[in-house]
């Protein structure tokens, strides 16, 4: 009996669906540019961290070290380094390296490289460079090294130089700014779910009334809730599906041609690429929240009609 | 709700006992004032009034779609108002009601709009297709079977609701003003299947306006007035 109900609930669901018609179109149109607004905020905040990330992946803290520190004190420091938990990469750039890098980044400045042919020894200290996971946690890993108990122990006397303290002030407001946009986005992306829902809610319940003459004979035959509930459900599952596919598949041409301009803007990231790339991700975010949304405004739409 | 009292057949009392009923909206206006009312099993019962008079309220009460303020409404001992959920939908499924508008799914075919009651009523996919096509040839619409409301007439879209309701084999047939839009050849061929409905057992309560029909019945007329019953006569006349 329960799969003869589950039958007929499907069937009426897949049913009324195709027969409303115009309240299925209705509301399908409307469910569509709600799912794609929604889905546009997911390809912008991915925008926005991708650049965020690019931003901060191209800052770090150098430890430079003194010229007559031992390789060994150098790979203990590093190693020390490496071990705290807020630290994402430590790269050893030795005398030698430091003097080629140097050496290739003037390599126009004649001057330069003159003075350094002059000079019988490297000039040059070795250093690392620090990546942290976050920019706001570069101040720890600055302390770690500065402070003064870590100055008092031995493996900390050959460094002769953490820059942290000269850029802390463009470190502290790039870790703002970044912190900002992110609470920002996040924020507006909130804002946007509620509205989504309460129009997309608004939208079922609208197609719900329609039927609510419908749903009065269904009780005064003897229809108990359930039955006449889940073919709604189900009708409003199917309005949010067919949504979901129509917005990921206008998200095709949109980004392509949004392509060229994000990858200007945002700085190496096209958003057409990000679609490709993360496709069953968007089609689960759009299909699914479309399906769930739609299945719970049908639900919480029926039951005030129930009521009799 | 127990199978043992499910049938009228072996109902020996009154099949419906509204008692001292008492209907007031809004903390003034009185919609029902003390109506008593037993309706037998097999009984043809018409009520007639003004419009206003309480008839289709004392049919709400019946079906349960209003609560009285005072007084009890039986039906077969069960004391309607005090049913839980599942009670109540096997109790309407007991029921099978004929609106004035007709009150059919807009968006199902005849077939599908009688294959709703039963399926309602947990009946199987064998009994459906069989049923339905022999109810709608005994409402004269067996042509019709794959026609939307939209594409009957008003007859017709009567016949159908009317279909529908003796579609479970209900105890009760309550049609609510069946006639008020039809014309007259229709509202004679409605009064003639609800005739028969009542021939074959069922129990029939009509309300109307239409005072040929009343006459050409000659059953029991039950007369309303500003919410309480003025007469009630085993072969009444529309006498207001």
């Amino acid at each position: 009996m329960i799969w003869t109900s589950i039958k007929r609930v499907l069937r009426t669901g897949f049913v009324s669906f195709w027969r409303n018609g115009f309240v299925t179109a209705a509301s399908i149109l409307v469910m569509t540019v709600t799912l794609f607004v929604l889905g546009s905020l997911v390809f912008l905040d991915a925008m926005l961290d991708a650049s965020l990330g690019q931003i901060q992946s191209k800052v770090d803290v150098n430890v430079y070290f003194t010229l007559d520190a031992e390789e060994a004190e150098m790979f203990e420091v590093r190693d020390s380094i490496a071990a705290l938990p807020e630290v994402a990469e430590v790269e050893y750039v030795s005398k030698e390296e430091a003097l080629e890098e140097f050496t290739r980044r003037h390599e126009d400045d004649q001057l330069i490289l003159q003075a350094l042919d002059e000079l019988d020894d490297n000039p040059l200290g070795a250093h690392l460079n620090i990546r942290a996971k976050e920019t706001s946690q570069y101040e720890s890993i600055a302390n770690f090294l500065g402070g003064d108990d870590a100055l008092a122990q031995s493996k900390f006397k050959s460094i002769d130089k953490v820059n942290y303290f000269q850029n802390k002030d463009a470190i502290d407001k790039l870790s703002k700014l970044i912190s900002s946009v992110d609470t920002l986005s996040f924020a507006i992306l909130i804002i946007f779910i509620i509205i989504s829902i309460l129009i997309v809610f608004n939208t079922i319940r609208l197609a719900i009334y329609t039927a609510k003459e419908e749903i009065s004979v269904m009780k005064l035959v003897g229809a108990s809730n359930a039955y006449i509930r889940w073919p709604f459900v189900i009708e409003g599952i199917m309005y949010g599906v067919v949504s979901g596919i129509f917005a990921l598949v206008l998200f095709y041409p949109v980004t392509i041609w949004l392509g060229p301009f994000t990858e200007n803007f945002f700085g190496a990231t096209n958003v057409f690429d990000y679609y490709v790339n993360n496709f069953s991700q968007m089609f689960l975010i759009l299909i699914v929240s479309g399906a769930v949304l739609g299945a719970l405004s049908s639900y919480l739409a029926v039951k005030k009609y129930l009521r009799i | 709700m127990s199978d043992d009292n499910k049938g009228s057949s072996h109902q020996t009392g009154p099949l419906i006992n509204v008692n001292n009923v008492k209907k007031i909206y809004l903390d003034e206006l009185s919609a029902l004032d003390g109506v008593s009312l037993k309706v037998h099993p097999k009984e043809f019962v018409s009520i007639v009034g003004h419009s206003g008079a309480g008839k289709t309220t004392l049919l709400k009460m019946i079906l349960a779609e209003e609560f009285p303020t005072e007084g009890d409404v039986f039906f077969a001992d069960m004391k309607i108002h005090d049913l839980n959920k599942k009670e109540m939908n096997l109790y309407r499924r007991r029921i099978g009601m004929v609106f004035q508008d007709f009150r059919l799914l807009p968006n199902k075919t005849a077939f599908e709009n009688i294959a709703f009651a039963m399926e309602a009523a947990g009946r199987g996919d064998e009994d459906i297709a069989s049923d339905v096509p022999h109810v709608l040839d005994l409402v004269d619409l067996g042509d019709k079977i794959w026609n939307f409301p939209n594409e009957l007439s008003g007859g017709e879209k009567q016949r159908l609701a009317i279909a529908r309701a003796i579609v479970n084999q209900p105890d009760v047939v309550i049609a609510d003003e069946p006639t008020g839009n039809l014309d007259p050849i229709n509202t004679h061929d409605i009064v003639q299947i609800l005739k028969k409905i009542n021939d074959l057992g069922t129990t029939v309560i009509l309300t109307t306006h239409n005072k040929g029909v009343i006459d050409s019945l000659d059953h029991r007329v039950v007369t309303m007035e500003n919410g309480k019953i003025v007469r009630d006569d085993s072969h009444g006349k529309y006498i207001i």
